[in-house]
Order: structure tokens, then sequence, then C-alpha cells
């Protein structure tokens, strides 16, 4: 089966029940390709239905609805307004950038598709909408950590990628509104017969794909498949088509093959990047990827109750060959990339990736305006005061009796302030000399850090170097837990790649910056760089490569603390210290306690 | 509360989650346990069994007309309107479903604590308070789902009022205070964030939930879930039974939980097992013991023994404990620890 014919499918597989299948991720670039992916499934979708695109910063206010200002005052009394999930109810929500969604829209998306209906409790409005949608989520992110959000991904039935398909594909449908219709018309009646809801739950299970919810968007994907055929019930057909096309590109695991062309386990060996990763829990993908070896063995002793183990054990290696066909070989480190931390990075805390919100709609609110040309809440009892004092003088001019006269120029609005974040971010030598000095001490040192980041409720990010390159092995979390394991997994060895490093942790703080956070740089090294910027080997390279990467950090004018962990303090780390203009503390001299102070000063005196 | 447009998937077709039902049973039988937060991985059913768990409530008996759900027996609680009323004569009483307030996501402060009136404020020019989600959820149950996600501001309002059980409003002009007690409710996914520890100890149990990973138990989950999305009338009525059931058993329950005893050996052990574990005040110690009283209640036991004080003790203890960010293992092995070591294996 290839790619084109895939993507057709899944669009009219879409069409058929879009409010049972959640949502599609279409990861791609914006090109003709996406376009005529999108025309088909409009031309397939009923003409009555709405398929409206919505930009990922749209405001609650959009989104849910709420208080209709101009009509509520032009009636005398409160008007609503209906938002966007309201309007599309039964048809298609198209979200550009998805990538970029931040976490709280995210979650509105996640439960509007959950509920199929909203609860929208917004200024003064109270009221129910129905939202049966289906959402298309247009992820253009580039790379690993770019991810549209992972709540929402797991609510969508399709991931569909078009990175390795030529733009100019082109795309040839394989149903017409007509065979849609009657599909539609048929899916509540297709039955689909136990042995098939095991086959794709056990293959889901091997690939680790996902949370069960993935395994009833196959289930259901499945009826759809046999709906599109004209029949009432699934055939096998219909549930390897499924599992190709729900479940295989969610595999976080490749299994070995029954052939066996590979004979190390597919579990991931202990490197640093899969031992960070805290969000899916590592005992299980390294079960689910032994137990293809076991599975014949345990199977049957497991399903008593089914009448033909030996049929359920054949469906199931059926469904999973016809899912493993579809996931290309030597993918592997591709996909633990994707369900590593990057990704979980990339699809929780993206929402903190959005642009800096000055003024927004959240937060505290601090104090009232006029309205301007932004959207923002109405601060009814000030507008009215505000009108107050002209009463009389508008109602004799403009001859009327009764009610209450506010103009434009009367609105007011409540402002809002946002906390900025703090964003601590460790960057810690793990070079082989720093490992030989006090590499555990440092980790000590770190964590301790990391609790005080806890009490203050700071974001830490954690870069190691060491060999050849700096590594952001935790990408900005509030997860206290996660940035624990990253750095207990920090192995230790190698050459001090200390220019990459301060330029790593420079370029991690300006994007911080950039969204409106407050970053601190925290420098756990020796000082002694012996790897130069472009990676080669040697002492004198490396050390000015490391004194001009400190100084175009000092230039950024970022708030640092260079903590110099040898056992002698020495001139060299002073003068890095210098360079970056952070403050300087010698290791053997400082105490932890006294080093989580220091870092404390460092967030109260930084330029904000 | 406003009729939901959706069948509830039936809080005693939920698959295995042995755990969360429990502590969520618990809470139905003895509110004053103080709410129960599920955090865990998603698709694991948090959000529907605790919106399942509103049609297992009993009805209540409260005040006719009155805004805030006030019990008719329950003088001491009344709200300033129910105080008036009753001076000038009796009070009528109707029973009424408990309260299950879901806090819809991306709700405004307002909505929450109350405000102006602003139909009145406009149409007459009069001031008026308009009763919130708050007074709404009084002597019912408040369910915020992905309770992580709500913004600072609002967690600030929910950690007094959760505490105080009422509620002050100072905005828009107005200056009222009304009753608020209810169970709050929460689920979350801790990847997406951590909790206010203030907020964290608002909630009596804390349960963990996981992806379950028995075959067998996946493939239930997803045939319920695939009959339910088919016909969701046929299989409500077909649980109903189950979940009348349910019903029945925590009425009994509440009936029996005054009588309850708990011998002075088990309230020994629950402080040596607080004690052992280093949890901070009395809180957790008073909450551990209602939570295995209210469990035995529920079983109909004779009195609460040992192994109802175990079976409660990870989710009334895992989220008191004191941080120790140099802990690798998480709080629950620490509680199992706890127990093996009162308890042997």
């Amino acid at each position: 089966m290839n790619f084109e014919a895939d993507a057709a499918l899944t669009a009219s597989l879409f069409a058929v029940d879009a409010d049972a299948l959640g949502g599609i991720c279409l990861r791609s670039s914006a090109n003709p390709l996406r376009d005529q992916w999108l025309h088909l499934l409009r031309d397939l979708l009923p003409p009555a239905s709405a398929l409206r695109k919505i930009p990922c910063n749209i405001a609650d206010s959009r989104l849910l609805g709420g208080l209709d200002l101009a009509a509520t005052l032009r009636a005398n009394r409160p008007v609503a307004e209906r938002g966007v999930l309201a309007s599309v109810d039964g048809g298609v929500l198209v979200v550009a950038m998805a990538e970029r969604l931040n976490a709280h829209t995210a979650t509105l998306l996640c439960s509007a598709l959950e509920q199929g209906e909203i609860h929208v409790a917004r200024e003064g409005v109270v009221l129910r909408h129905a939202t049966r949608i289906g959402i298309v989520a247009l992820d253009e992110g580039m790379s690993d950590d770019e991810f549209a959000p992972r709540c929402l991904l797991d609510r969508c039935a399709f991931l569909l990628d078009f990175a390795s398909v030529s733009a100019r594909t082109l795309l040839i449908p394989l149903h017409d509104r007509a065979q849609i219709d009657a599909a539609r018309a048929l899916v509540p009646n297709v039955t689909i017969e136990t042995t098939y809801v095991q086959a794709l739950c056990a293959t889901a299970m091997t690939l680790g794909a996902g949370s069960i919810r993935v395994s009833i968007l196959a289930v259901h994907a499945a009826r759809v498949l046999a709906a599109l055929d004209g029949r009432l019930a699934v055939i096998q057909e219909d549930a390897e088509t499924a599992g190709r096309l729900v479940l295989a590109p969610r595999a976080s695991v490749v299994p070995e093959m029954q052939n066996g062309d590979a004979p190390d386990n597919a579990a991931p060996p202990a490197e640093p990047a899969a031992a960070t990763d805290s969000a899916e829990s590592p005992p299980r993908r390294e079960e689910a990827a032994r137990e293809p070896a076991r599975e014949p063995a345990r199977e049957p002793a497991q399903e008593p109750a089914q009448g033909a183990p030996a049929d359920m054990q054949q469906m199931q290696d059926l469904v999973l060959a016809a899912t493993q066909s579809a996931i290309p070989s030597g993918l592997l480190s591709q996909l633990r990339a994707h369900s590593g931390p990057g990704r979980t990075a990339g699809g929780t805390t993206v929402g903190r990736f959005g642009a800096l919100r000055k003024g927004g709609a959240r937060g505290r609110p601090a104090g009232v305006a006029p309205a301007g040309a932004e959207r923002s809440r109405l601060n009814i009892i000030e507008t009215l005061r505000a009108a107050a004092p002209w009463q009389s003088v508008r109602g004799r001019a403009a001859g009327y009796k009764t009610g209450m006269q506010i103009r434009p120029e009367d609105l007011r609005v409540t402002r809002y302030k946002q906390h900025s974040r703090t964003l601590t971010i460790f960057a810690v030598d793990a070079s082989g000399s720093s490992a030989l000095n006090r590499l555990a001490e440092t980790k000590g040192a770190a964590e301790l850090l990391l609790a005080d980041c806890y009490v203050r409720r700071d974001q830490v990010a954690v870069i190691a170097f060491r060999g050849r390159t700096a590594d952001i092995v935790l990408p900005p979390t509030r997860s206290l837990v996660r940035a624990k394991r990253s750095l207990s997994a920090l192995p230790g060895g190698g050459g001090t790649p200390l220019a990459a490093a301060i330029d790593a942790a420079a370029l991690l703080a300006s994007q911080a910056r950039r969204r409106g956070e407050s970053p601190v740089v925290v420098m756990l090294t020796d000082g002694r760089g012996n790897v130069a910027r472009d990676g080669s080997k040697g002492r004198e390279a490396g050390q000015a490569d490391a004194i001009s990467a400190a100084r175009s950090f000092g230039a950024a004018k970022i708030s640092a603390l260079f903590v110099d962990i040898s056992p002698r303090p020495h001139d060299l780390a002073r003068e890095l210290a210098r360079g970056m203009s952070a403050t300087y503390v010698p290791l053997p001299f400082a105490d932890a306690r006294s080093l989580s102070r220091l870092i404390g000063a460092a967030n109260s005196s930084r330029p904000t | 509360m406003l009729a939901s447009a959706r069948a509830v998937f039936p809080f005693s077709a939920i698959v295995a989650q042995e755990e969360m039902k429990l502590a969520l049973l618990a809470a139905a039988v003895d509110p004053t346990i103080g709410g129960v937060l599920v955090f865990g991985d998603r698709g694991t059913g948090k959000s529907t069994a605790l919106r399942g768990l509103a049609a297992l409530l009993p009805a209540m008996r409260v005040v006719v007309g009155c805004r805030y759900s006030c019990d008719p027996e329950k003088e001491d609680a009344f709200c300033s309107e129910c105080r008036e009323r009753s001076a000038a004569g009796t009070l009528k009483g109707r029973l009424a479903p408990v309260p299950v307030v879901d806090m819809p996501l991306g709700v405004t402060e307002d909505r929450v604590v109350g405000a102006l009136d602003l139909e009145r404020a406009l149409a007459h020019g009069e001031k008026a308070f308009e009763p919130g989600l708050l007074a709404r959820a009084n002597r019912g149950f408040l369910y915020i789902d992905e309770v992580n996600l709500l913004e600072d501001h609002l967690v600030d309002l929910l950690i007094d009022v959760a505490a105080s059980g009422e509620n002050l409003v100072e905005r828009d002009g107005l200056s009222v205070r009304h009753p608020s007690r209810f169970v709050l409710v929460g689920s979350g996914n801790p990847e997406e964030g951590e909790l206010r520890p203030q907020l964290l100890d608002r909630f009596g149990l804390s349960v963990e939930v996981k992806t379950p990973s028995e075959l067998d138990q996946r493939v239930e989950v997803i045939k319920r879930r695939d009959e339910f999305e088919r016909d969701k009338i046929a299989f409500t009525t077909r649980w109903k039974r189950h979940d009348d059931n349910l019903r029945r058993r925590i009425v009994a329950g509440r009936r029996l939980l005054s009588s309850m005893q708990t011998p002075d050996p088990v309230l020994e052990t629950a402080a040596r097992l607080c004690m052992l574990l280093g949890t901070d005040g009395l809180r957790a110690e008073l909450t551990l013991i209602r939570a295995a009283r209210s469990l035995a209640s529920f079983e109909q036991a004779a009195q609460v023994d040992v192994s109802h004080l175990r079976r409660v003790a990870a989710s009334s203890l895992r989220h008191r404990l004191r941080r120790d960010p140099l802990d690798e293992s998480g709080s629950t092995a620490r509680v199992e620890r706890a127990l093996t070591e009162l308890f042997g294996a």
C-alpha cells in the first residue's frame, strides 16, 4: 500500500466519521500536497458541514464564545456570542500551526472532542454547546522536539507525515461523496468480533503505541473501513488497515521481526536519551519490546475464555505484521526521538513557547484601562461608572427616555499581568576531567538547586556537555522528577566542549527571553575546555573558543552563576566567569546551601 | 445544574482501576474525607470515573428557593438568606440531586466566585449578586479536569474556599459571603506540570492511575467503550442495575458511618504509620482513619480493622509525604515500604 493511497483513504475515513475518529495530525510544511489533501476532505464532507480554520493563538473568547459586547449594549441585556467550537458543530476544525498550540488551548480542544460539548462560563454567560467535531491539526514542526501537543495527538486517529513524500504527488480520491454518505449511515451498525479487538489491542501494546484511547480509535477505524466497503462486519483486512493507519505511526518500539533480522533486543540501550525519558514508564516499553518473543508461550494461557486461542494468535500476528510493514526499517532511532524526552517536551511544554504575551487576558488583574483594539474582558462596573456622569447629558441630546446610554469610549477592560517565569538552565560538565574530579558532587549540588527551583516553581532545563557536543538533555520543564532523572542518568567521560556548552546555554536562554521568561544560567564546570567549537580536540583552540563564547554570552547580558568544580580554583575559570559576567563561585568553598542562596540572589538581581 | 446533552459512561462499567474507584466511593460515603485527586496517564478513564460518580450520589434535602442549596436541618450552616427566612418562618425542604459541578475550562473568575448580575445591572441599574460555581457546588462535588493547568489566580481562590467552606466575594462593588462546602475532585496528568503543595493538601485522597497492562483488561475497556459509543441509552440502561446497587451501598454505608467503631489498636497503627513516614501534622492521620472508616462502612464491616487501613494508606498518605528531591523512589513506594515494615510483607 503506497502513501498516496493511504493519505486518500484517511481523508475518506475521516469524512465518514470525523467526530468519532477525533482528528488527524498532518505533519507537513505548507505545500500543495497538504492543500490537495484538505480539498479532498472538503469535497468528501457533506456540503452543509463546516470546515473552519483557526490560528493556533486563538483567544479563549473566540474559541468558547462569551459576552457579545456590542449586542449586549444595544439590547440592554446580556447577549451571548457563540464561539468557534460551537459554530463548527458537526464539522471539522482545522488548526493552523498546531505545533505552536499552547497547552491551555489544546486542553480546550481535547475537552470539546472528548465531551462532544463545551460548557462555557465566562463573563456572566453560562451556556452549553454541542461540539461534535473532528480536528485537523496542521503540524509544521521541523525538528523532533516540535510537535502538536500530545494530549491532542492522543485523540487523533491518524497521524500523516508528508515529509517523505514529494509535494507534487497527486492524491486520487478513492471514494465519492455518495459512497461516503452511505458509509456514514452504515457505521453504527457495523460489528467487530472480539478477536479483531484483541488483535488490534495486542498490536498496540507490542508497538508501544500510546494510550488506550489510540486502541479505541483503531477499533473504530476498522469499523469505518468496513462501512466504506459496504459491509456490516469487520474483516481481517479492515483490522490490518486500521493497524497500519492508526497504530503504526505511533510505534515507540520496533519489535523484532519474526524472522529475527535484528538479533539484539529492540529495547533501548542505556543511553541518556532513553534514560531521561520519564514520560512513558521505561519498563513498560521494554516489556513491550520483548513481547513478540514471549507471546506464543503466553497468549494461549492468557485466553482460556476465548474459544480459539490458535486463531487468535494467528490473527494477532497478521495484524501485527501488517502494521509493522508500514514502519520503515531502521527507524528506531527516529522513533525513539519522537517518543522520548524531545517529544514529551514538545507536546507538553509547547504551550510555554507561545509568543510573548503582554497585558494578556489572563493572570492577575492589574488595573483597568479603556477598551482598545485588543479583545479583552469587559469590566462592567467600571464601564457603568465611566458612563454614569454623562447620562443626563446624553439622554437630553438623544431625546431618549429610559435606559443607560453607554458609548464606546466608556468601555473599560480589565488588564492582567502575568508573572514572568524564571527558567534556570543548568549546564553540567560531564567530561572526563570533571568526572574524575567530582561529577557526583556536582550532581548533588545541582539536585539541591533543583529542590530550590521546585519551591520557587521555576522551570528548569539541563544541558550536559561531554565528548564533542553539548546536548540539551532536558528541555525546559517544571517537572522536578524529570530533571532529577536526567541528572542522575548523566554519564561522564570524554573531552570538555566548553565553548559549545556556553553557546548552547546562551541560545536556550535567549529563546526563553523571547518567550518572556527570565533565564538564569548555572554553569557547573572546571573550566578546562579542550574541545573547540568545530568539535576538534586541542587544549589551546578549546580554551580560545571558550573565552570567545564566554564574551558573547556576557554581551547578551544573561544572568549567570559560574560554579568552579575543580579541586583547586584557578584563573582560567575566573576569566571565563568574568567574560560571561557571571558570579564566580569555587565549589571547594561553597557548600550546596550557600550555592542555593547565591542562585536566589542571581535571580533577584537580574535585569527585568 | 445544567443538564448534560451527552449520556455519561456508567461508573460501574469502568474496568479495573480499583484504587481510583475505591477512593471515590469512600469520598461519596464520607464527604468529610475531603476530596480526591486522580493523577495519571492519558486515557485511563480519570474524567470518566469522576463524571460517572455524579449518577451514584443519592439525593439530598435542600431549602426550597435557596441559591446555595442549604440543608433545612442544619441551621448553623445556613446562608444569610436562609437565616433571615428561617427567622421569619419555617423553611420548606425538597429533594434535589447532589450537585456535581464541572469547572469548565477557560472559566473566568467572575463565574467561579459569582459577580454582579449583568442583566439586572444593565436593564434596571440594580446591584445584585449572581452566584457562581462555588455557590452551585455547595454540599456537592466540584470537579476540575486538568487541575494542574488551572490558572494560578483560580487556584488561590480555591485553596482558600476549600479550607474555610465559605466564599467571600468582594468585587464589582459587592460584598457577599455564602457557604461553599464542597468535595474537591481533580484529575490531571503529572507530565503536564506539578500541583502546588497547598492545593495538594486540600485533597483528602490521592490516587495514581496507570494504563492497564493486561491485554484482557484493555480489550474489555475498548469493547465497553465501543458499545457505549454505539448505543448510549442501551448501554447505560444495561449498567443501571450495577450503578443502583452501588448507590444503595453508599446509602447504607452513610447510615453505618456514625456508629462505625475504630478500635484503639487500629488508631495506634495509623499513628505509627504516619510517624514512620514523617507526615506533617494531624491531617494525614485524620484522613487515613476517616478513609478506613468510610471503607469499612461501605463494605458493611463489623468494625474498622487493619486491612481497611492498609487498603487506603497509599491514597491517604502519598501526597502528604514531605518532598524529598533526593529520594529517587516515588511516594507510593515509600508508603508501601512503611506498610511492609509495620505489617510484614
